[in-house]
């Protein structure tokens, strides 16, 4: 029902609540010119004001490389980097903690061994994964960290001095360094059939014969034990296990017999602070493979690090 | 929404339906009509070009009588509620806060007398926010906006606000006087003393609030004494700033303009909702006592005293018929009654009426107890709807296990060979102790061939076996990373791990996992 009722600039008044219509119509619809409460209007004030005051003190407009930067200096990154290193600082009676525990005794403190593991599988992953994988299992070449056979020792202290130092690292002069020598050339093929198949037959696989075993005591013996269990000091992998670092089929078993491959791993102490280490061998630890250290752990670690620095020298 | 009969009814009857406008005086807008300008604050009756409405305080007159009362008692029992809950102690032993009602979002709690919610049961939160959605529907459908004129906080702390302006400035002509008088030193000081007042409201609501995410009686030594987290004096001050601003100034204007509930009710309301309603085949055309006792049978039974706008707390003309503006607080129904019974007329010239009762009233048909609008089916829906659903969730919380336990393999690696060719796995499991008392829990193999054992971090490799005893602290879930490990020549696949509480309840819960192992993939 249209009304007759008209303000003085033409438009029509809706007769149920009267109020101005707008004057426009679309299909029949039309928009009821209510007003706004002041105190609406004043808000919209307030919010370009705010507008106006965020424009100056922080990032607004999009220049071609960048933003204009505010007055204020405020930027993201700039906050993450407070935030980070604010973590950093949360993080330090942590850190000093475990630079002035002991290695050996972290396990007796389980809350501070949940930190370094925790710290440690952090570094992990940043330092790590590249060849030892995500889940720390290596692959062929690269050593698994989560199983039980440790071939330079699986205490908390032998891991952290292999992270120390290094395998093979020519940069560093107290790494871990050993070689096995190829036997290309020195046996013929029979032989090295013979010879592998006694070494197979140290963790049960296949049968080994009068040759092979002669062979292994003279040649292998010395470093791998003469029942194949190897020697943590050296760095000899065992070959009585199940467990084979470049594979464990004939043909992987002579090929390391004629042409040994020798990983390397740098040594951490140039790229990374003592307790990062430390940390990372508690991870490293944690996986599931750790070994405890024996208890008159002093007098081993001295004959091994007596036996490193022999090693050193014979091989430099 | 589910009542098949407003589905299905009949085409209008044929007669003119009644014309809402009626209730008008006149035809002309009705800023002309609803009386003094300060009982025009609503958003209606706007006649001019100007691009905002000036604001105008609602001064509601006092009134007393039975829905005064009512409100009065709804107010006591809701800021009872607000205020005391966070005091009431429960005693639940040494490992839980003995606080009754208390949400810890510190360490993921929410405690509620004898229940206590994990987050891992937020789907009790969420039923009771549907219970609580599902809630206004039903009351809605009941009772109409009783939620508006009585229950919600808005509409409680306007109340005790403009109770507070009362008690200073005196009622409503004094406070209209008062505000168009000039800024004299009495002025000055009566305005402080109530903002005052307003204001120490306003602390004590955003103090009240804070008190339910932390122990009452420690925070509020806290707080006084500067030690408290910055976060809560950041809400207390939050919060008295809204109750200052929103319950001591904005008031009304909430309800009018920023909440979505008027409009939503709005949408809900039917002819058959309970609304506060002005009868006015029984009170037009208005007229004064004098001309009605001159001039017999031409006048109804209104005349025209403006009680019912002037004890508005949303400052409307109830007689314009359904609106916005109105909260049904039912204060006008008190105004109305009274003025009727000083005048000897009958009550309810203004009440609590469905819009199909008053057509039927029109046409004269007795009036109906308000009461009999509560039997419609869409109520019994809503009720129905909203008891199953609290129904479902009290059998949920009686029957929950306060006992569980979830396994996670190791992905990376699957699995790991050892040195004997024995076969180990690792899995994170997670004990979950949801009794407010340290337990002992046994977590065992079953479905895996002889000789397969278990260990943790916390237990060494020489004590592996088929079970494991597990200390578990109250209120925890304990997260241990367990190795397990087949004899070589052994095979397995899917296995279980079965918990059991080491007490008198001897709770169990199992959780089916796999043995990943070389030629299992």
């Amino acid at each position: 029902m249209m009304g007759n009722d008209r303000t003085n600039n033409g438009r029509r008044i809706d007769e149920p609540t009267g109020t101005e219509t707008v004057g426009h119509e679309w299909d029949g619809i039309e928009e009821l010119n209510t007003p706004l409460p002041r105190w609406w209007l004043w808000t919209f004030y307030a919010t370009i004001a705010w507008a106006a005051v965020y424009v100056v003190l922080y990032p607004a407009w999009p220049l071609i490389d960048k933003a204009t930067s505010g007055t204020l200096g405020w930027s993201s990154r700039g906050q993450l980097a407070k935030e980070m290193s604010a973590a950093d600082l949360a993080r330090q009676g942590i850190f000093e903690q475990i630079a002035a525990t002991d290695i050996e005794k972290l396990i007796a403190s389980p809350e501070l061994m949940g930190q370094a593991v925790a710290g440690g599988a952090a570094a992990f992953k940043v330092n790590c994964v590249q060849c030892h994988g995500a889940g720390a299992a290596g692959s062929a070449g690269y050593p698994n960290l989560n199983d039980d056979d440790w071939i330079w020792g699986g205490t908390l202290t032998e891991i952290e001095y292999s992270i120390t130092h290094g395998i093979r690292w020519e940069g560093a002069d107290a790494t871990r360094v050993n070689y096995m020598p190829a036997y290309e050339g020195m046996f013929d093929a029979g032989e090295v059939n013979a010879l592998a198949a006694h070494v197979l037959s140290l963790s049960g696989k296949g049968t080994s014969t009068a040759v092979g075993a002669t062979l292994f005591a003279d040649n292998c013996a010395a470093c791998h034990g003469p029942a194949g269990g190897g020697m943590p000091e050296m760095g000899a992998p065992a070959l009585n296990d199940a467990i084979w670092l470049f594979g464990g089929t004939e043909a992987e078993v002579k090929k390391q017999i004629l042409a040994p491959r020798h990983g390397v791993m740098p040594a951490w102490k140039d790229r990374l602070d003592p307790v990062t280490i430390k940390m990372l061998a508690a991870y490293v630890h944690s996986r599931g493979g750790g070994q405890q250290a024996a208890p008159a752990q002093d007098d081993v670690m001295a004959e091994t690090e007596v036996a490193q620095a022999a090693q050193a020298e014979t091989d430099g | 929404m589910a009542d098949p009969k407003d589905v299905e009814r009949p085409a209008p009857p044929a007669k003119e339906p009644r014309d809402w406008a009626g209730a008008l005086p006149d035809k002309a807008p009705r800023s002309a009509a609803s009386g003094p300008p300060s009982a025009d604050a609503g958003g209606h009756g706007f006649m001019g070009s100007e691009l905002y409405q000036k604001g105008q305080t609602v001064h509601n007159k006092r009134i007393d009588g039975p829905f005064r009362r009512f409100k009065w008692l709804v107010m006591l029992v809701t800021l009872a509620i607000y205020y005391v809950t966070p005091w009431i102690r429960w005693d639940r032993g040494p490992y839980a806060p003995d606080q009754a009602v208390l949400i810890d979002l510190a360490h993921r709690r929410f405690y509620m007398f004898d229940i206590e919610i994990w987050p891992h049961e937020f789907y009790f939160v969420a039923g009771m926010l549907i219970m609580a959605g599902i809630g206004l529907f039903l009351v809605t459908s009941a009772v109409g906006r009783a939620w508006c004129g009585y229950a919600c906080p808005q509409t409680v702390w306007t109340d005790l606000f403009q109770h507070i302006d009362r008690l200073i400035d005196g009622d409503r002509n004094a406070r209209l006087r008062l505000d168009k008088a000039p800024w004299t030193a009495s002025k000055i000081a009566r305005r402080l003393s109530k903002w005052s007042i307003y204001l120490v409201i306003s602390m004590a609501t955003g103090g009240a609030w804070i008190l339910y995410f932390a122990d009452a009686p420690t925070l509020l030594v806290d707080f006084f004494t500067l030690e408290a987290a910055p976060v809560a004096y950041a809400t207390v001050a939050i919060l008295t700033g809204t109750t200052f601003w929103l319950g001591g100034f904005m008031r009304e204007q909430v309800c009018i303009y920023m909440c979505p509930w008027p409009r939503i009710q709005t949408a809900m309301l039917d002819e058959r909702s309970l609304i506060v309603t002005y009868k006015d085949w029984r009170g037009e055309p208005r007229g004064s006592v004098k001309k009605a006792a001159k001039n017999p049978d031409q006048y109804g039974d209104c005349i025209d005293c403006l009680q019912c706008v002037a004890v508005c707390p949303t400052g409307i003309d109830i007689r314009e018929g359904q609106q916005v503006g109105c909260i049904t607080c039912a204060l006008c129904i008190d105004a109305c009654d009274k003025v009727m019974a000083d005048i000897g007329r009958p009550r309810g010239l203004i009440d609590y009426a469905t819009l199909e009762q008053c057509e039927a009233e029109a046409a004269g048909a007795p009036a109906q107890p308000a009461w009999k609008a509560l039997l419609r089916v869409r109520t019994f829906i809503y009720f129905g709807i909203w008891g199953a659903i609290g129904a479902a969730m009290l059998f949920a919380l009686g029957t929950r296990t306060h006992t569980d336990l979830t396994v996670s393999p190791d992905r990376n690696p699957p699995y790991m060979l050892l040195k004997d060719g024995s076969v180990r796995n690792a899995y994170t499991l997670r004990l979950r102790n949801m009794e407010s008392r340290p337990r002992d829990m046994e977590v065992a193999l079953t479905g895996l061939p002889a000789g397969a054992v278990m260990w943790t971090d916390a237990v060494a490799l020489e004590n592996a076996a088929p079970e494991q005893i597990i200390a578990v602290p109250a209120n925890e879930t304990k997260v241990v990373r367990a190795y397990v490990m087949l004899p070589p020549g052994t095979r397995a696949d899917a296995f279980t791990f079965r918990l059991t509480s080491l007490d008198e309840q001897g709770e169990q819960d199992v959780a089916t996992t796999t043995f990943a192992m070389p030629g299992n993939e």
